[in-house]
C-alpha cells in the first residue's frame, strides 16, 4: 500500500509552482506540477494524486472547468482551489462542485499547513481499514523514555491504550519523573500526530500571562499588546495541548478552562468572535489533585473532566532496575552532545548510583551524568565525580558495625583507595584506618 | 575542487559574539568548519514595494550564485522580511538536497509580536531555523517528532516547542548525508 501522499500543482505561474514544489517536497510529499489544466489531466490519467491543488484563473481551461473534469475521472479526488482572486462566487462555486477547500494567494504559511494536514488526515482515515485497525500498536518516537522495570512497560502499554483515543489524560508523578516525555509520547503516537503539540508550562505564568497566552488576545486587550496573536488552544488546533503543572492555575482560570473543555469554543482577551479548536488535553501535576479538590483548591468537575484516563509515573527508587540502562542512555546522550568518546562508569560508582533514593528522580540522574561527564577524567565516571551526599543512615536498617563498613568502603572507593586523604575525610589516623579495613575484610580491588 | 565546509553568509547588522557563537553551533551540529563572509551585494533590488518584504526566491538564487562556489554548503543569514510568491512570509527555505538556503532573524523577534525583546530567545530561534535549513539542504524532510529540530513551524511558538538538535532518526540520516557529501 502507498504511504506517501502525493500532491499535483497546477498553475500556470513558474514561481508558485516551484514555491509550492519546494515547501511541500521538504514535508516528505511525492509531488509533481503541470502548468496548465490540459497537462495536469493527462497527469491525472495516468496517474493516481492524492491532492489536487489547482489555481481557478489560468489561461485556457480555467480551474472550475478542469475540476468538474478531474472529478467525473476520480470522484475520490481531494482537489483544493486557489486562486489570487478572493471572490465568493467562486469559492461557493468551487465548494458546490465538491472541491475540498479553497484558499487565496498568497496562503499564511499556517493555513496552508493546516489545510494539507486536513486534506490528509482524511486520506488517512478513508484508508484505513480492518487489518489496519486490528494491527498490533507499535508505539513511535519513545526514544526518550528510558526503562523495561515492570513500572515503566505498565506506563508505555497505558500510553499505547490510550493514545489513538481522544480523551483527556492527567500524568501524575513527582517531580523529574519524565511527565512531558509521556505527553510526547501520547501525541506522537495518536492520529494528531501531524498537527502541533502545543506545551504550557502554567507554573511559570501569572494569571493575566496565562489568559493571554491560553485563549490569545486582540490588538489593544491591555498595554503592550499591539499586535493580534492567536493562543495556545488555536495553535493546538488538530493537535494537543499539554498543561504542565495544572495544579497550579487560579480558581477563575479552572473555571474558564472547564467552559473551554466543554465548548471548545472561546474568546480571545480583548475580542468578541468566538474561536472553536479541536484540541486535546493532557495535563501533568506532581500534587495530589484528588487531596486538592477535597480541600477546595481544585475544581471538582474541571478534575473529573481532565481526569478520564491516569498515568501514574513511578518514582526512579521504586524501578532501580532501569537506572544502568539510563546511566548508559545519557552517557551516550551527553558524550554526543559535547563531541566527546563515549566513556563507561565504574562498578562503584554505579552501585552508588543504584542505592541512592534519587529525590530529584530521573532529571537529578540526568544532571549528575553530565556532570559528571565535565568534571570527569574523559574515561570513566568514577565515584568522586558523583555529587551524591553520603546518606547511608537514613536508607538503612544496617547495624552500626555494618554502616562503619560500608561507609569505610565508598571512602576509599572515593578517594581511589588513597589511605592518607580516606583516613583524612574519615578524621581517623592512617593506623586505626588500616586497622579497620583488616577489621572488615576490605581489599582494593585493584589487587 | 574540494569542498571547505559551511559557509555563513550575513546580510546586515548581527553581533560578532551572535556569529561566533552560531558558527560554533553549526559546526557542532554539521560536524563540518563553519567560515563567517559578510553579503556585500545592495539587496535593494530585491524588495517588492508592494508588499514591503525581499524576495526569498531571488536572494537565494543570489547567495547561490555569487557566494556558494567551493562550500560544501551556504547559508544566507539575513535580517529583513522574506517571501515567497504564494505565502505571507517565511523564516527561511533551502534547496531540497542542494547547496544553498536562506534564514531571516525578522520575524523571529519577539516585538514583532508585541512583547518584550529578549536576545537570548531570538539566538535560540534563529540557531533552530538555520540548522532546520541546512538539514533540508542535507535532504532531511520535516519530522513529526515534537522536540525534533526538522519539525516544521509556521510560527515562533512553534519553533520554541522543538530543541536545536535532531531526533534519533534524522540524525542517522544526517550522519548518512555527511557521509556521502
Amino acid at each position: 500500500m502507498k504511504t506517501t501522499i502525493s500532491i499535483l500543482i497546477v498553475d500556470d505561474e513558474e514561481s508558485v509552482r516551484d514555491s509550492l514544489y519546494n515547501w511541500f517536497i521538504e514535508d516528505g510529499y511525492e509531488v509533481d506540477c503541470a502548468a496548465n489544466a490540459k497537462d495536469a489531466l493527462a497527469k491525472i490519467e495516468s496517474e493516481k494524486f492524492d491532492i489536487i491543488l489547482a489555481d481557478i484563473k489560468m489561461p485556457g481551461m480555467d480551474g472550475l472547468e478542469m475540476h468538474r473534469r478531474i472529478k467525473a475521472f476520480d470522484s475520490s479526488a481531494i482537489v483544493i482551489v486557489m486562486t489570487a482572486f478572493a471572490s465568493v462566487e467562486t469559492a461557493v462555486q468551487a465548494l458546490k462542485d465538491g472541491a475540498f477547500d479553497y484558499i487565496t494567494k498568497p496562503f499564511d504559511p499556517d493555513d496552508l499547513t493546516h489545510l494539507i494536514r486536513n486534506a490528509a488526515r482524511q486520506i488517512s482515515l478513508r484508508n484505513e481499514n480492518e487489518t489496519l485497525k486490528n494491527k498490533l500498536v507499535t508505539l513511535e518516537n519513545i526514544e526518550d523514555i528510558v526503562g523495561n522495570s515492570d513500572g515503566m512497560i505498565r506506563v508505555l502499554k497505558e500510553v499505547e491504550n490510550v493514545a489513538p483515543a481522544h480523551s483527556s489524560v492527567i500524568i501524575t508523578g513527582e517531580s523529574g519523573t519524565g511527565k512531558e516525555l509521556i505527553a510526547r509520547a501520547i501525541h506522537s503516537n495518536s492520529p494528531r500526530k501531524f498537527f502541533p503539540l502545543v506545551t504550557v508550562h502554567c507554573g511559570a505564568l501569572s494569571e493575566d500571562l496565562l489568559e493571554s497566552e491560553l485563549f490569545g488576545h486582540e490588538k489593544g486587550a491591555f498595554t503592550g499588546a499591539m499586535f493580534n496573536r492567536k493562543g495556545r488552544f488555536e495553535m493546538a488546533d488538530g493537535g494537543t495541548v499539554f498543561l504542565d503543572e495544572i495544579a497550579t492555575i487560579s480558581m477563575k482560570m479552572q473555571i474558564e478552562l472547564l467552559r473551554v473543555l466543554e465548548s471548545k469554543m472561546f474568546t480571545r482577551v480583548g475580542g468578541n468572535k468566538e474561536i472553536k479548536s479541536d484540541f486535546r488535553i493532557i495535563c501533568a501535576t506532581n500534587k495530589d489533585l484528588k487531596k486538592m479538590v477535597a480541600e477546595g483548591s481544585f475544581r471538582e468537575d474541571l478534575y473529573y473532566r481532565l481526569n478520564v484516563v491516569n498515568i501514574n509515573i513511578p518514582p526512579l527508587r521504586d524501578r532501580k532496575e532501569d537506572i544502568p540502562m539510563l546511566v548508559t542512555y545519557f552517557i551516550k546522550k551527553y558524550c554526543t552532545s559535547m563531541s566527546r568518546d563515549l566513556i563507561t562508569i565504574d562498578q562503584a560508582a554505579l552501585r552508588r548510583l543504584e542505592e541512592y533514593h534519587f529525590p530529584g528522580n530521573v532529571r537529578e540522574l540526568e544532571n549528575m551524568i553530565e556532570r559528571a561527564i565535565v568534571v570527569g577524567n574523559g574515561k570513566e565516571i568514577r565515584l568522586k565525580d558523583l555529587p551524591i551526599e553520603t546518606d547511608m543512615v537514613s536508607d538503612s536498617n544496617d547495624s552500626l558495625n555494618e554502616l562503619e563498613k560500608k561507609y569505610i568502603q565508598k571512602t576509599l572507593e572515593k578517594f581511589d583507595w588513597n589511605i592518607s586523604r580516606s583516613a583524612k575525610a574519615l578524621q581517623i589516623d592512617r593506623v586505626t584506618l588500616y586497622n579497620k579495613i583488616k577489621k572488615h575484610q576490605l581489599s582494593s580491588p585493584r589487587k | 575542487m574540494e569542498k571547505k565546509g559551511i559557509t555563513l553568509v550575513v546580510q546586515g547588522r548581527f553581533e560578532k559574539t551572535f556569529l561566533d557563537q552560531m558558527a560554533r553551533d553549526i559546526e557542532t551540529a554539521f560536524e563540518w568548519p563553519v567560515s563567517v563572509v559578510p553579503l556585500t551585494h545592495d539587496i535593494l533590488p530585491f524588495f517588492d514595494a508592494t508588499r514591503k518584504q525581499y524576495d526569498a526566491n531571488r536572494l537565494l538564487q543570489l547567495v547561490h550564485a555569487d557566494y556558494a562556489a567551493g562550500s560544501l554548503k551556504t547559508i544566507g543569514l539575513f535580517q529583513v522580511d522574506l517571501f515567497i510568491p504564494i505565502l505571507t512570509y517565511i523564516f527561511g527555505q533551502a534547496q531540497y538536497k542542494g547547496s544553498t538556503g536562506i534564514a531571516s532573524v525578522y520575524r523571529l523577534r519577539n516585538e514583532q509580536y508585541g512583547m518584550a525583546g529578549n536576545e537570548r530567545l531570538l539566538y535560540e530561534r534563529f540557531r533552530k531555523v538555520v540548522i532546520h535549513e541546512l538539514g533540508h539542504a542535507f535532504g532531511l524532510i520535516h519530522c513529526h517528532v515534537p522536540i525534533c529540530v526538522m519539525r516544521p513551524g509556521t510560527y515562533v511558538e512553534d519553533i520554541d516547542q522543538k530543541k536545536h538538535f535532531f531526533c534519533n532518526k534524522c540524525a542517522a540520516e544526517l550522519e548518512l548525508a555527511l557521509h556521502k557529501d
